[in-house]
């Protein structure tokens, strides 16, 4: 059974009139695998990324979500967090007055709950998050601080890499996590990423470039357009993407429409 | 005459309230301004919405209400208030006001340093730093409440502070209020007087205790004085800690008139009252003195709280730092104005002034008001105010880590109030700023201010 399919998929933004952005997604991901989804701006691809963590700022019309036999629309933000979903934003967002390792710990306890495991005491807690400090190279100073304020664009993409390590999803959805990092960054960021990739689990990135790619090798490359995935194929899509950028699949696209 | 009546409601109880007030020993100077002030409220009755001052805060409830004088009690009922209010051994001194009167039974001086006085008032008429500093500070032309509690001096506490003098704990005024079946009302005065380089941290507690089986309406006036009169380079952090029952009205005016390098640091917690109106005015008298004042302001059902401050500048090189902070549910309604009045000499004057508000609900309702009245033309002075509803942003990103709805909606509620209450020092002060949130959002146990993070700017260091 595939961990993620994706059917129809149709969502526009939650608001009276709100804009059609998906207009019928269709994909499966299966457990050990890395897919990358590929797009020019305002194809869609963050808003799937959004839509399949449970943000209620768009709403599905249509089609239908399965994750690891469950039927995921039904699942609040929360839940799907809890039953191993994380979303690495392409916008971390600021939260003035809460210490990032107060959050962490709550949302790792809220996990363990869910799946009736104890809860970690703060020993366990700070063990766990030892380790993963050392994989993204993270000062531990990080942990005291607000989560995300002040923090420069590459120490916040750092951060939601760190997270996504800690909470240990079986899906990790990561939103151009690529986007305003230097090189140096980079190769840390995707260090981590690498570091989760086993055979339990599968990782979906979407990215505008190709040179995340480089540090983690999908092993399907989507091309999606107007919220549909148009083109498929291996890493080399990408590449060919990189060189002749998407005007030629539009138009591949539009002959077969 | 007709008219005038109208507009200036005077309860006929209200006077003959006052022949009841017990001696307070003979002194021409207090009779003689105890008088002055009655006689200013008879003028003016209780403010009205028509007056600027008053517009956002109706207080004609108060005025048709017959109150009469609360009398002291040290009952069961009194020692549980004392006990769940006080600050025990976290306080230096404790000196326990039940409805109004001292009540040395449930006191405790403590070992001050030689020199420091904490006294009842109604004791200390005789000093001359009384006479020469009560009722200078806070003025009674300025304020029909003031007014009244001046007329109606009778308790409350005197806080002394010889030079150099620097008691090592919080001095801690408790006011207690336990109704009746009948509408009682009290009127605690507090002066301090800090002389050259003394130090000291003053908390005042305004709490209800319910009257429990035997009954009782709860209904309850507090109109509180305080004045704090402080010499050059001496530090005053008080906190005021207004946890009265959710159908007490709380009146307040707090004086201060700051010599030159003396600072002052003000941390204002509301939390309970039906109807709170808090004024706050600093006079910065000497060139360098610096004040702080911080409020929170945490308010649910259709309770109201209105806190006016005056900041004023009345010499140049001064520093002033102002931040509230509003947390209003349901349909509570809040109001703060906060003026700064920087005079022509005033210059170098450097004064920001924040006003955050935080709506949980479509239906509460706050007015802030930024007034700034400059005449030096060198200063520096900002102000900046923000109110909406929590960040629907900040819940998801909280949400799609685990953490449930309602949890991030309490968390992000939390961290907003904890930006007041980290900066205060007095450990009980914040223990039971914490509680209540614990219990008023439901919050997990272990979370505490200090496991919350957050840049520093602004905090008073010891």
């Amino acid at each position: 059974m595939a961990l993620l399919e994706i059917k129809n998929l149709h969502a526009r933004v939650a608001a009276p009139g709100g804009k059609d952005i998906l207009k019928g997604v269709n994909l499966t991901i299966d457990r050990g695998q890395v897919h990358a989804i590929m797009g020019k701006n305002g194809s869609g691809k963050s808003t799937l990324s959004q839509v399949l963590a449970g943000r209620e700022a768009y709403e599905v019309t249509e089609g239908s979500v399965t994750y690891d036999g469950k039927d995921l629309l039904d699942l609040s933000a929360e839940e799907r967090a809890r039953e191993g979903i994380f979303l690495a934003f392409q916008y971390p967002v600021e939260i003035p007055g809460v210490s990032t390792d107060y959050f962490l710990k709550a949302a790792v306890n809220a996990s363990r709950k869910h799946h009736n495991l104890p809860e970690l005491d703060a020993v366990q807690f700070i063990k766990l998050i030892k380790e993963k400090m050392t994989l993204l190279k993270m000062d531990p100073s990080f942990m005291k601080r607000a989560i995300n304020e002040g923090f420069s664009g590459g120490e916040k993409k750092r951060n939601e890499i760190f997270q996504m390590a800690v909470c240990n999803p079986t899906l990790a959805l990561m939103d151009e996590t690529d986007s305003g990092l230097d090189i140096d960054a980079l190769k840390i960021v995707s260090h981590g990423a690498n570091s989760l990739r086993t055979p339990e689990r599968a990782i979906l990135l979407v990215t505008h470039y190709q040179r995340l790619l480089n540090y983690i090798q999908p092993d399907f490359v989507h091309v999606m357009i107007d919220g549909r995935i148009v083109k498929t194929g291996d890493k080399n899509l990408a590449l060919e993407l990189e060189e002749r950028g998407y005007d030629w699949v539009e138009q591949e696209t539009a002959l077969t429409v | 005459m007709t008219q005038l009546a109208a507009d200036r409601i005077i309860h006929p109880t209200f006077v003959p309230h006052l022949a009841k007030e017990p001696a307070l020993g003979n002194h021409s100077w207090l009779d003689q301004l105890r008088a002055t002030a009655l006689a200013r409220f008879e003028l003016t009755g209780y403010p009205t919405r028509k007056q600027e001052e008053w517009r956002f805060t109706n207080v004609d409830a108060i005025a048709r209400t017959r109150y009469s004088p609360a009398e002291s009690s040290h009952n069961a009922q009194a020692i549980e208030a004392a006990m769940r209010f006080g600050f025990g051994d976290e306080a230096l001194t404790e000196l326990v006001f039940i409805n109004g009167h001292y009540t040395p039974q449930l006191s405790r001086l403590g070992e001050l340093p030689r020199g420091v006085i904490v006294a009842p008032v109604a004791e200390s008429f005789h000093r001359p730093e009384v006479q020469a500093n009560l009722a200078r500070h806070a003025d009674v032309q300025l304020n029909p409440f003031v007014a009244m509690n001046t007329g109606l001096i009778s308790d409350g506490v005197y806080i002394h502070l010889p030079r150099n003098a620097a008691p090592a704990g919080p001095i801690h005024l408790l006011f207690v209020s336990i109704p009746t079946d009948q509408p009682t009302m009290t009127h605690p005065r507090v002066l301090v007087v800090a002389e050259e380089n003394a130090q000291a941290t003053i908390v005042e507690t305004y709490a209800g205790e319910a009257a429990g089986e035997t009954g009782g309406t709860g209904v309850y006036l507090t109109n509180a004085v305080t004045e704090i009169v402080q010499a050059p380079h001496s530090r005053i952090d008080h906190c005021k800690m207004q946890q009265e029952l959710h159908t007490a009205n709380h009146i307040a005016s707090m004086n201060v008139h700051l010599g030159h390098d003396a600072r002052f640091v003000s941390h204002s917690i509301n939390t309970g009252g039906l109807l709170t109106r808090n004024e706050v005015g600093v006079v910065l008298a000497g060139e360098h003195a610096d004040a702080t004042l911080n409020g929170l302001v945490l308010m649910d059902g259709s309770r109201h709280c209105d806190n006016h401050t005056l900041l004023d500048h009345a010499a140049a090189n001064c520093p002033s730092h102002e931040l509230y902070k509003h947390v209003l549910a349901d349909k509570s309604t809040g109001v703060f104005k906060g003026k700064i009045l920087v005079r022509k000499d005033s210059q170098k004057t450097d004064s920001k002034q924040t006003s955050k508000v935080l709506l949980l609900s479509d239906e509460a309702r706050m007015d802030s008001m930024p007034a700034l009245e400059i005449y030096a033309d060198d200063v520096k002075c900002t102000h900046g105010s923000t109110t909406g509803p929590v960040d629907e942003e900040q819940v998801f990103y909280l949400r799609s880590r685990g953490i449930a709805l309602e949890a991030a909606r309490h968390l992000m509620t939390y961290a907003f109030a904890a930006d007041i209450t980290r900066r205060i020092k007095v450990a009980p002060v914040r223990a039971r700023i914490e509680n209540f949130m614990a219990a008023q959002h439901g919050l997990p146990l272990d979370l505490r201010i200090s496991e919350l993070g957050g840049h520093d700017e602004g905090v008073v260091n010891a």
